[in-house]
């Protein structure tokens, strides 16, 4: 008598799963469909992509992406972004985790004043300051200049890598720092020997984090930098496709290879990339 | 003594250079706002009538906030829908639900350049999506369509990062609930809208205030695909204020719509935090 219910029970549950998985694989085909698509353009000679512009390719020409590389100027674009990125992912995580840190621990008089300025910091529309911060960073030679962006943006992700640092921080166990000093440590000593060796994890996330954003970033650079010579990656993607928008296979193969290094470290590290943009929250 | 001085000094390197960057130019532009400054030479003080044209006789600054209000609505619900759907359909599942969550969040990790790119190729007229159904007319070409297009090409990159907030949020809600609703033979809508949305709420609450905020800063996917076009069907604010700061030099009245922004934002802002005082848990 008791067994059917259960039974019953049993059976529709497993009913709503499938219709679960129908659904949520029609949002996979919507969410990944897009992108397949550029990775099937990228490797079709542009008279295929005209007669089969969203199926698979017939077959695989790899020299679009050489093209690409060649007339979009990746290598020097590409360098310059890898640049723009190591500089700021380096500032913020030195600056962003001495400030972290103090906050965390040492509690300083005004810290709550710090944390507010940082809350309200983060919310203050990017259109109040830039037009003013463009004419400034003019009037001081900044424009078109690896240290200007980079400042720029160390300053804006400032907000996001000290809560993110200092929650991470907090969580770590005092009593081995409390060991150091008796000992005799330092501050520095005990911030370089005790807490980043165990707090590197929340540094990882922070500089991928930090790192992905300005390697896909537009607007600032649109704005800082008009030195073809200086652009990253992005702008001068978009100067490319200006150019040479036509020519699908040749664009869709660029734009792969501006993605192919994020999805390779977001496929490896999707836990920490997840886990940082989510709890940022204040984030695009 | 070293209680005080060591931890300021870790802290002033970053907060003065946010200073710099931020704080400052803000206050630059708050100034610069009641002038008729050109970004070159001086200054000359003016007072209101930046504001007075910006309100009261330039049309397409109101254009402009109107395609940004139009976003909002977009934004307030279509990503929204999308979330609440995936991230509801997610928390039940348990088999693939990794692969599912990494492949729905992918989108949000592109550069916005790539996915505008994407979505400029699959917009074609000629071999696009459109061609499917046999529309082949350009969506990111006509008036009526390029602010909708853009927006749902925007939408398709945000939508899982939304999906996941709320997914986390979910996993917050005690399983008893949802017993409790099976026993009470609640259907699947009966249960999502009396246990999951109320168990997520603070988070959708969140979400939308800053969506709210966030429509009014667009620029990069509508700079990118249309620039503004055809025929400014497309010139939100961003557009407009960088086009009158780095194009038309008036910069004392691109700071002045900067500063529109902001008050929008901050009402906002107040507005949620009136309704969270009224006992709305925000």
């Amino acid at each position: 008598m008791r067994a059917r219910p259960e039974f019953f029970l049993f059976k529709k549950q497993r009913e709503s799963r499938a219709f679960n998985h129908v659904f949520l694989s029609i949002l996979v085909v919507f969410s990944l469909g897009p992108v397949v698509v550029l990775a099937m353009n990228s490797v079709k000679s542009n008279s295929e992509l005209g007669l089969n512009p969203l199926g698979f390719p017939q077959e695989i020409r790899l020299e679009n992406f050489g093209n690409a590389w060649e007339r979009g100027e990746f290598e020097r674009t590409a360098k310059n972004s890898v640049i723009y990125v190591v500089g700021t992912v380096a500032a913020e995580l030195i600056l962003g985790g001495l400030a972290a840190y103090s906050l965390a621990r040492k509690n300083p008089p005004g810290a709550n004043f710090v944390m507010i300025y940082l809350l309200v910091a983060s919310t203050v529309p990017i259109w109040l300051y830039l037009v003013p911060l463009f004419f400034l960073w003019r009037q001081l030679g900044l424009l078109n200049t690896y240290h200007g962006l980079i400042l720029i943006y160390t300053a804006l992700n400032a907000p996001f890598s000290i809560f993110l640092l200092r929650s991470y921080l907090i969580g770590l166990p005092v009593e081995l720092e409390d060991a150091a000093r008796v000992d005799g440590a330092n501050e520095l000593q005990v911030l370089l020997r005790i807490i980043v060796p165990l707090a590197w994890p929340g540094f990882l996330t922070v500089g991928l984090v930090v790192g992905l954003g300005i390697w896909s970033e537009f607007q600032v650079a649109l704005i800082f930098v008009h030195k073809p010579d200086m652009f990253p990656i992005t702008t001068s993607y978009f100067k490319f496709t200006d150019r040479f928008g036509r020519d699908w296979a040749m664009t869709s193969a660029g734009a792969f290879m501006m993605i192919a290094p994020v999805l390779i470290l977001f496929l490896a590290l999707q836990r920490r990339f997840v886990e940082g943009l989510t709890e940022g929250g204040i984030k695009f | 003594m070293r209680y005080v001085v060591v931890p300021w000094l870790f802290l002033i390197p970053i907060l003065a250079l946010h200073a710099f960057v931020v704080v400052f130019p803000a206050a630059q532009g708050v100034f610069y706002s009641f002038t008729d400054w050109r970004g070159i030479g001086e200054a000359e003080y003016i007072g209101l009538r930046n504001f007075e044209e910006m309100l009261f006789e330039d049309q397409s600054y109101r254009d402009a906030l109107w395609r940004n209000i139009q976003w909002m609505l977009f934004f307030v619900t279509v990503p929204f829908a999308f979330a609440l759907f995936g991230s509801s359909l997610l928390a039940k599942v348990r088999r693939g639900a990794m692969f599912y969550r990494t492949a729905l969040f992918m989108p949000f990790i592109l550069p916005s350049i790539v996915t505008a790119t994407i979505w400029r190729y699959l917009y074609n007229p000629r071999f696009g999506l459109p061609t499917l159904v046999g529309y082949e007319k350009a969506l990111l070409g006509q008036s009526d369509t390029a602010l909708w297009s853009i927006a749902f090409a925007d939408n398709w990159h945000f939508w899982g990062f939304l999906m996941v907030l709320f997914l986390t949020a979910m996993q917050g809600i005690p399983p008893v609930l949802y017993d409790a609703a099976k026993v009470d033979g609640a259907n699947r809508w009966q249960e999502f809208w009396h246990v999951t949305l109320p168990g997520i709420r603070p988070v959708v609450l969140f979400m939308l205030m800053m969506v709210m905020i966030w429509a009014f800063l667009v620029f990069d996917y509508i700079f990118i695909l249309t620039g503004g076009g055809p025929a400014g069907a497309t010139e939100v604010l961003g557009i407009d204020i960088y086009k009158n700061a780095f194009q038309r030099f008036e910069a004392g009245y691109a700071a002045a719509q900067g500063i529109s922004i902001s008050i929008f934002a901050g009402l906002i802002v107040s507005a949620f935090a009136f309704l969270r005082k009224r006992g709305w848990e925000i």
